[in-house]
């Protein structure tokens, strides 16, 4: 597209045609600031903050620049004395209905609204009047505080555009506004499937995941107690950024030895229960392929159940559809079953006295571990569930230096695990770690990709599919000879729906299929730090540092992972009786307005 | 393209549905707008006129029917003041809240009906007799402080005046329901 000319503060400016004059500013070094706006998000109008005088063609009023187009010929001005009043004026009218709690805020220096006032120079508050008080909504993964938030609307954004599930909105009008679930019900209480990607774009306090610091805390300090944590794959991709590191920062042996100087009791890992994951789901995989092949009724296509927020979609939205689900544990929930059953035992610890920590990029694995049925022995499998940002904020707590530390390793053996288990970080990786052992075992090869990345389904794309064609079998296979098997891979609800709208109506052509809740998977999960760029570039970067953890290892296969193997001569076959007990579970049919169930998780307040 | 009100002129007397019967007209409605965009709000206008109101179990009716997030409908329904999501007494009563009857005495007017039919803007008496709204501007500016009963303007309401006015919509119902009974 052509190239436009205008003129910002006297400066002759290029742009590509349809820009924004925010982006037109932006591109010739103009900064112009802005609150509400999110590029690639949330574009809306709302805060008026980025307002400009457009000279030329002359405007009465102020122009909010991240709406307006810019045109060819235009004149700008971004900071003469009445453009600069006028956003004081603006923020400080956002600021009379803020709670101003900022001392006692978890966002304290972390928060959008506080910068932008530093930034625009406001020392003063000149509107102090009325202001509406709204009760504080905690549920077990997310809690909302609309006395803190400013209607920018991103939350709004996120939820409906991107993720398609509509549960915030923005109801009521005027000073009464208010953004909240339907019918201003407690979000607990909704078909929220709490990926928590409205806490991560959320520029001030308003909505935060509800935290277990406390929890964990009190457990570290309890001496009866034996405290066991696991950190998911895209922890290690994540945490660096919580210490002012860029994107992209893969820091796996200062998250252990962080968490060692922490003092938990063992530094074991999620990626170890991957590949349990890929065991038990691969084996599932391979029946229900073999009931298919023999005539059978086997529900295909199969898919994948690792994301919590992902179950819960499904649960509201095709309740009718739950046997197509994997029967297994998302990992970090196998892995808490294991610690307190085989693991307790081998070490000669009683079940009750194990506290199992998931370090988690997710708010949705906090309701996770609040489910019933995801317990044993009447004991929940997971006791604690920290995001990315929550460690972050007990490392600092803490006084530990993370940048230094030395690395170190993982605790064995459940600490030890392949390049398979690292790349359950990223949509795709699930998929791909499964076929790197279902096409051996059916074939007795190596699954026939370079590098073992099935790069049709490596990327961010909504939806990415495959198909891998079985020759040459095992004789026990003799059954999948020839058979194309058809693979699809999506990330974000909107991805979801299209594939779900398919298996609903018996139309899907696939095989298997993965489904990773947040867009881009764990990388970009609603608990990770927030990012300090476009979240696009973000992504990448994190999702090319999830590859590099894989490629660096040197076993990259789950069945490989010697303590794996380990595991499974005690604990006997995948996809046996035990297995059954502790690492498979079931669903619960919930409907779109929770009219299936009574189950509900909302934490009261007094 | 123009949606028009004409098209709430129903032909059912909706007093007399049961909930079942309403609600199956209401899908009904839905269905004639099918794949016209931007018909929300007609079909609430309806839905409210054949229900009389837009309780959230109604809102969860329409999203499903018409495969729409309950949380959109919501935002419509709690955005405009049209709608109501609580049940409507038999006789509706609304101040004038304007400028100019708000400098001649409104507020103690407003004041006033609370007070005597214990009942708070925006609600319902609890015997379900009255329901209390305050509007901006009825266009009787000259007869200030005016309200309004279901369809009747009253000028000049002083709260001395007003237990006579609501006198006459309680007597009426007595008669209604004395006749009913012989």
């Amino acid at each position: 597209m052509a190239d436009i000319r205008l003129t910002i503060n006297g400066k002759e400016c290029v742009a590509p045609a349809g820009s924004t004059i925010l982006q037109a500013a932006e591109l010739n070094g103009i900064h112009i600031p802005k609150l509400c706006y999110l590029e690639g998000i949330h574009k809306y109008g709302a805060c008026r903050i980025c307002v400009v005088e457009q000279v030329s063609p002359p405007a009465k009023n102020l122009q909010a620049s991240c709406m307006v187009e810019a045109k060819d010929g235009m004149v700008i001005n971004t900071n003469n004395a009445r453009v600069l009043e006028a956003r004081k004026t603006m923020y400080e009218l956002l600021l009379s209905n803020h709670d101003k709690q900022c001392l006692t805020c978890n966002r304290n220096q972390d928060c959008e609204f506080q910068a932008l006032g530093r930034e625009l120079g406001v020392d003063g508050s000149h509107y102090e009047g009325e202001r509406s008080l709204h009760p504080i909504d905690v549920s077990e993964s997310l809690t909302r505080d609309p006395n803190k938030c400013i209607l920018c609307r991103r939350c709004v954004s996120v939820c409906q555009k991107i993720q398609t599930t509509s549960v915030l909105t923005a109801a009521n009008r005027g000073f009464d506004t208010v953004i909240s679930p339907a019918f201003n019900l407690p979000i607990g209480s909704t078909d929220c499937t709490y990926c928590g990607q409205c806490t991560v774009v959320c520029p001030v306090g308003a909505l935060k995941e509800t935290s277990h610091k406390d929890r964990v805390l009190r457990a570290l300090n309890n001496p009866n107690k034996h405290v066991v944590v696991q950190p998911a794959p895209a922890v290690r991709v994540g945490i660096a950024e919580c210490f002012g590191q860029p994107a992209g920062t893969s820091e796996t042996g200062k998250l252990a030895a962080a968490l060692r100087r922490m003092g938990f009791d063992e530094v074991f890992d999620t990626n170890w229960a991957a590949d349990l994951t890929i065991m038990e789901e691969g084996t599932e995989f391979l029946t229900r392929i073999k009931e298919f092949l023999t005539g059978g009724v086997a529900p295909l296509p199969m898919m994948t159940s690792c994301s919590p927020g992902w179950i819960k979609f499904i649960e509201h939205n095709y309740p009718e559809d739950l046997d197509h689900l994997s029967s297994c544990k998302s990992p970090h929930q196998m892995f808490g079953a294991v610690i307190k059953s085989y693991y307790a035992e081998k070490i000669g610890k009683k079940p009750e006295d194990m506290f199992v920590v998931s370090i988690m990029p997710c708010t949705a694995k906090k309701t996770e571990c609040a489910r019933p049925e995801l317990s044993n022995d009447g004991l929940a499998n997971v006791d604690a569930v920290l995001t990315t940002r929550e460690l972050g904020d007990m490392i600092k707590a803490m006084g530990i230096d993370f940048m230094n530390l030395p690395d170190e390793e993982f605790d064995m053996p459940l600490g030890l695990s392949t390049g398979a288990a690292d790349i359950f970080g990223v949509t795709g990786g699930v998929m791909e770690a499964a076929l790197r052992t279902v096409y051996e075992i059916i074939t007795g090869r190596e699954l026939p990709f370079p590098n073992l990345h099935v790069s049709p389904i490596v990327g961010l794309e909504q939806i990415r599919e495959a198909t891998i064609k079985l020759e040459d079998v095992k004789p026990e296979w003799k059954a999948a000879e020839g058979l194309e098997v058809k693979i699809a891979v999506t990330s974000g609800f909107a991805g979801a729906r299209k594939l779900m709208e398919q298996v609903h109506d018996g139309k899907s052509p696939y095989h298997f299929i993965e489904v990773m809740g947040c867009p881009g998977g764990c990388i970009t999960g609603g608990g990770q730090p927030r990012p300090q760029e476009d979240i696009n570039i973000v992504r990448q970067k994190r999702m090319e540092a999830i590859y590099g953890e894989d490629e660096r290892k040197v076993v990259r296969k789950s069945h490989e992972n010697k303590a794996i193997q380990a595991f499974y001569k005690e604990w006997g076959e995948p996809g046996g009786h035990k297995s059954h007990e502790y690492l498979h579970t079931h669903y619960v049919k919930r409907g779109r307005f929770n009219e299936l169930t009574n189950e509900s998780f909302v934490i009261e307040q007094e | 393209m123009s949606l028009s009100l004409e098209k709430l002129a129903f032909e059912h007397d909706h007093e007399s549905q049961t909930d079942e019967e309403k609600y199956a007209e209401i899908a009904q409605v839905i269905e004639s707008y099918k794949d016209k965009e931007g018909s929300l709000i007609m079909v609430l206008h309806a839905a409210q006129e054949i229900y009389g109101y837009l309780p959230p179990e109604l809102q969860e009716f329409i999203a499903r029917k018409m495969n729409i997030p309950v949380s959109e409908i919501h935002g419509v329904v709690s955005f405009y003041s049209f709608f109501s999501t609580q049940k409507k007494g038999k006789h509706t009563i609304r101040m004038c809240q304007g400028t100019a009857c708000y400098v001649r005495g409104g507020q103690k007017v407003v004041d006033a009906i609370k007070r005597n039919l214990n009942v708070e803007v925006g609600c319902t008496t609890e015997d379900g007799q009255f329901t209390f709204e305050i509007v901006r501007c009825i266009g009787a500016c000259g007869l200030a402080p005016a309200i309004m009963i279901d369809d009747d303007v009253y000028k000049q309401v002083t709260p001395a005046k007003l237990k006579g006015i609501l006198s006459l919509y309680e007597d009426a119902e007595e008669n209604i329901e004395g006749g009913a009974d012989a």
